[in-house]
């Protein structure tokens, strides 16, 4: 079972909204691994999958996140997914 | 951020007769008007904006709940309005089940922060089935009110 885990920082004006939020589980249901997201300054951490979940985190501009996946495509998940976030979720 | 610091009590309705989504925007507009939160002359714009964001993507987020939302300039506050349709309505969600709790949310467009901190308060709920039940089968304002600040202290066992 491979893992793997990746730091990320939301660097979009409007932070992780409700449309980036649908961009990050649209793209980790793709992938068969479990993905979690947690905030650097919080102990929790949130199902990758779930919009809901993600509209949890509040992240602002600025906010750093740790993606985290564990199960097939794991490097692939968290490369991708850090790669969405990092380009801004294509919206500034 | 608390729910029962964003939600107007005077917007609450728990049971809305829209039959569509769109009606349904309207009509929860309608009541922040009435409740004195926007102004009538934004009614309109305000409506025909949150129905576009709408459009290119549905907050109908599953679980029969949708939180569609507007981020503009004159607001000056985060506020929502909250409502219950009878029949669930079709919100093109991304489940594919009719929306019967829904929950109108207004942002300043220049504090992203208070939206995300909003959204975080809305979904540290819609996401528990227990507040997602009990709103459903809240009939009167005062239950709804009384759900949001249970809400709000953690009272809910999930």
């Amino acid at each position: 079972m491979s893992t793997a885990t990746k730091l990320v920082k939301v660097v979009n004006r409007l932070g992780l909204h409700a449309r980036p939020a649908m961009l990050v589980a649209e793209l980790a249901q793709q992938f068969a691994a479990e993905i979690s997201i947690r905030r650097m300054d919080a102990d929790e951490a949130i199902d990758a999958k779930s919009i809901m979940q993600i509209m949890m985190l509040a992240a602002t501009a600025g906010t750093e996140l740790e993606i985290k996946a564990n199960g097939d495509g794991a490097d692939q998940a968290v490369d991708d997914l850090a790669a969405l976030v990092e380009a801004g979720f294509h919206e500034d | 951020m608390k729910l029962i610091e964003i939600v107007v009590t005077d917007a609450i309705n728990p049971s809305l007769e829209a039959r569509t989504r769109d009606d349904a925007i309207g009509e929860m507009m309608d009541m922040l008007v009435a409740a004195g939160n926007v102004a009538e002359s934004d009614r309109d714009a305000f409506v025909k904006a949150v129905i576009k964001r709408e459009n290119r993507g549905s907050t109908g987020f599953g679980n029969g709940v949708a939180v569609p939302h507007l981020k503009q300039a004159s607001v000056k506050q985060v506020i929502a309005a909250m409502a219950n349709v009878t029949d669930g309505i079709d919100f093109n969600a991304l489940d594919g089940r009719p929306v019967n709790s829904i929950v109108l949310l207004l942002s300043p467009e220049d504090k992203p922060e208070l939206h995300l901190e909003a959204m975080e308060a809305v979904f540290g709920s819609l996401s528990q089935e227990t507040f997602r039940r009990f709103l459903r089968q809240a009939s009167t304002v005062d239950e709804v009110v009384t759900l949001l600040n249970d809400a709000d202290s953690h009272q809910l066992s999930a």
